[in-house]
């Protein structure tokens, strides 16, 4: 009896979850209802759709972000979301359930049976999404990747936030400038595999190479933390430790650089530190002095590269552009030319990172 | 004779040999480096792996009982990134208040478990697989897309900054739980009853003991720790993100192992758990330090915790085979 009972009540619980699990969803993605109502939308838009030049949108488009719970990918979707509304279109967010390529595969393909116009990725992996990006192209799905692209066969452009060179010159640049222009600076990435930030450090030692400029300055190591606060702050005493004269720390990855700023400003340490961290995340740590461990920081505007995700899903459903090297659209952030990417596809680039200082930092901590 | 009779000493007590261990570990370590045993250094090794420090307490229980729990890093996240929340906007101030909150939180998810483990008969591993994606479900739901940091969490993170006595706040805390475990499980009738459960249940069963009760009563403590370490955590680090102690619960329970706690149950003691958080801490210390290439830093770490736990197994055949000659005599 008691069993019985227990089992009623398991089978309840269950049943109430589902529930609550298709609430939440439906409250994240009005993919469901947009989509039924769109199919209808288009047919009599489309005679509208041809005679708006550049920018006008009719239909739905979709964004894939990397994972929920994270605020620059909130950002980014706020971006996409409010650039499709201004022109008319209905934005689909959907978020995978995990930040694996393997859900974001479960989402693409519930989009391409919706039938949107387009779809707008940012890859947990640069391969894995192929198939089903091919997929969705030959439906006639339009598709773009935002953030971390996928590689060139899986879209037809990619929305680049700031191009590996940009970045690579920015840092090194922050940390030619902080430490006088001479000394030894050390490297705090996210893991030893991680597609982003070796670019991104790849390009900082080229440049070291190439330019005369960087001779004084000398990288002693480029430590892991692996995104986690305890390793992240085990390796940077350790670079203290190891090089007492080291001048600047460098760390590409927003959870190293808070990380590393903290054991800095806490131990009153006279090492500088620069790299990509988020705002709200910073703000503390951020300031002319002593009292402060990071002079500047950069990151790019999550907001603008989600509406460059968005414009450029609308030039590619309205035609104006094909992703092909040359091609050029405007839209309301500037006037943006398709070019060719270091993988062998084209890109998009939103424009140099964005710099924050004791100037802006609390204005834009606010933001994200 | 006497050479005989220290190395009867050494070889009568797991504690002793990894003790032992640690002591070459640390040698070895200051010989490459020698500021690696300036009190400034253990201080701040102390305070960096205060989390799994206090955490292995509490996953000392849960093994004794023949359990395990998979879930504590999502609980930690939970009550952590639940605090760090409050205080990012304004419904917290007091950071008494932030351990005791956090604290509860994990108390309730420990209960929780406890309640599905002892009366529900659901396989431990089973039901902490399930709990871990709730807790963590729960973190992702609370944080809302947003992460506290250091800029909100206000005075609150001041707190892992205190020294009292010349020994920061974060390891005084740790101290504090290991002296209470120290007592609670040397002396009083609930720590002899964890022990008579994880030996044999059904002995303890008969024996009196509310076996049910105690297991709740465990994995509650499980809770209430990890709790407290999620405030811990978001205080010493400034920081509380959804995501934060992703996979802490295989370094806690890596602790316990080296520290020679049995993972059928039964074995182990609180010094053991110290011990083997301590030898974890120094390692994950030192790999940076001594100039070991990053990429290979993960590598020896696994090398070193399988060497120190065969040493900790082969000490412990010793043991057995000398109490059974005793027995024999």
């Amino acid at each position: 009896m008691k069993k019985k009972l227990l089992s009623g009540l398991l089978c309840a619980a269950m049943v109430g979850s589902l529930f609550v699990g298709c609430g939440s969803s439906s409250d994240s993605a009005p993919a469901d209802d947009g989509a039924a109502a769109d199919t209808s939308a288009p047919a009599a838009d489309s005679g509208e759709a041809e005679t708006t030049t550049g920018g006008g949108a009719a239909g739905t488009y979709a964004l894939v972000p990397k994972s929920a719970g994270n605020p620059f990918n909130e950002k980014e979707a706020d971006g996409f979301t409010a650039a499709i509304e201004a022109m008319g279109g209905t934005a689909v967010v959907q978020y995978p359930e995990s930040a694996t390529a393997d859900a974001q595969i479960t989402v693409i393909q519930s989009l391409i049976s919706q039938g949107v116009d387009s779809i707008c990725v940012a890859a947990n992996d640069e391969n894995a999404l192929q198939a089903v990006l091919e997929e969705a192209m030959d439906a006639g799905i339009k598709v773009c990747s935002v953030d971390s692209s996928v590689n060139k066969d899986s879209r037809a452009v990619h929305c680049n936030q700031a191009g590996v060179d940009e970045i690579g010159l920015a840092l090194i640049d922050a940390v030619y400038d902080i430490s006088g222009g001479e000394g030894q600076f050390a490297i705090l990435s996210a893991t030893s595999q991680a597609t982003n930030q070796n670019a991104w450090i790849d390009s900082m030692k080229s440049y070291m190479e190439s330019d005369s400029k960087y001779a004084d300055l000398e990288l002693v190591e480029v430590a892991y933390g692996d995104d986690e606060s305890q390793k992240s702050t085990d390796q940077t005493q350790a670079l203290l430790q190891k090089y007492p004269d080291l001048k600047v720390i460098c760390s590409p990855t927003t959870v190293g650089i808070a990380a590393a700023a903290k054991v800095l400003q806490d131990q009153g340490s006279s090492v500088k530190l620069t790299g990509l961290g988020l705002p709200s995340e910073m703000a503390a740590y951020i300031g002319d002095g002593d009292d402060y461990s990071c002079p500047y920081m950069f990151l790019w505007n999550p907001i603008d590269l989600g509406a460059l995700g968005a414009y450029t899903s609308v030039a590619l459903v309205n035609g104006d552009i094909t992703g092909a090297a040359g091609d050029t659209f405007s839209c309301e952030l500037g006037d943006y030319t398709v070019v060719d990417a270091a993988d062998g596809g084209t890109e998009i680039i939103l424009g140099a990172p964005f710099k924050f200082d004791p100037s802006n930092i609390d204005e834009w901590k606010e933001v994200y | 004779m006497e050479n005989k009779s220290i190395w009867k000493k050494i070889t009568s007590s797991r504690e002793v040999s990894l003790l032992i261990v640690l002591v070459i570990l640390c040698a070895l370590i200051t010989i490459k480096t020698p500021s690696f045993l300036e009190w400034a250094n253990i201080s701040e090794i102390l305070k960096n792996n205060a989390t799994t420090m206090i955490m292995a307490l509490g996953m000392l229980l849960v093994l004794l009982i023949g359990g395990i729990d998979i879930s504590i890093g999502s609980t930690l996240a939970f009550s952590g990134m639940t605090i760090g929340i409050m205080y990012k906007y304004n419904h917290l101030s007091s950071t008494l208040l932030g351990f005791l909150i956090a604290s509860g939180i994990g108390i309730a998810c420990g209960l929780v478990i406890g309640l599905i483990i002892a009366y529900g008969k659901v396989s431990p591993i089973i039901c902490t697989l399930g709990t871990m994606y709730v807790y963590r479900g729960f973190a992702y739901l609370v944080a809302n897309d947003e992460w506290a940091g250091a800029d909100a969490l206000g005075t609150f993170k001041d707190f892992a900054l205190k020294d009292f006595l010349g020994i920061n706040s974060a390891v005084w805390i740790t101290i504090i739980c290991y002296v209470v475990f120290f007592i609670v499980m040397k002396w009083t009738k609930f720590g002899r009853n964890i022990y008579a459960v994880g030996s044999n249940e059904e002995a303890a069963e008969i024996s009196g003991i509310n076996v049910r009760l105690v297991k709740t009563c465990v994995y509650t403590i499980m809770g209430g720790l990890s709790g407290l370490t999620g405030a811990l955590m978001t205080c010493v680090y400034a920081s509380a993100q959804p995501n934060m102690a992703t996979g802490k619960e295989m370094d806690v329970i890596a602790a316990c192992v080296i520290g020679g706690v049995s993972m059928t149950g039964g074995r182990g003691s609180v010094a053991g758990a110290l011990i083997g958080a301590l030898i974890l801490s120094v390692i994950s210390k030192a790999l940076p330090l001594v100039g070991i290439d990053a990429l290979a830093q993960n590598t020896v770490k696994g090398i070193i915790i399988i060497a120190v736990i065969i040493l900790n197994v082969v000490t412990q055949r010793m043991m057995d085979k000398a109490a059974l000659e005793k027995r024999e005599m």
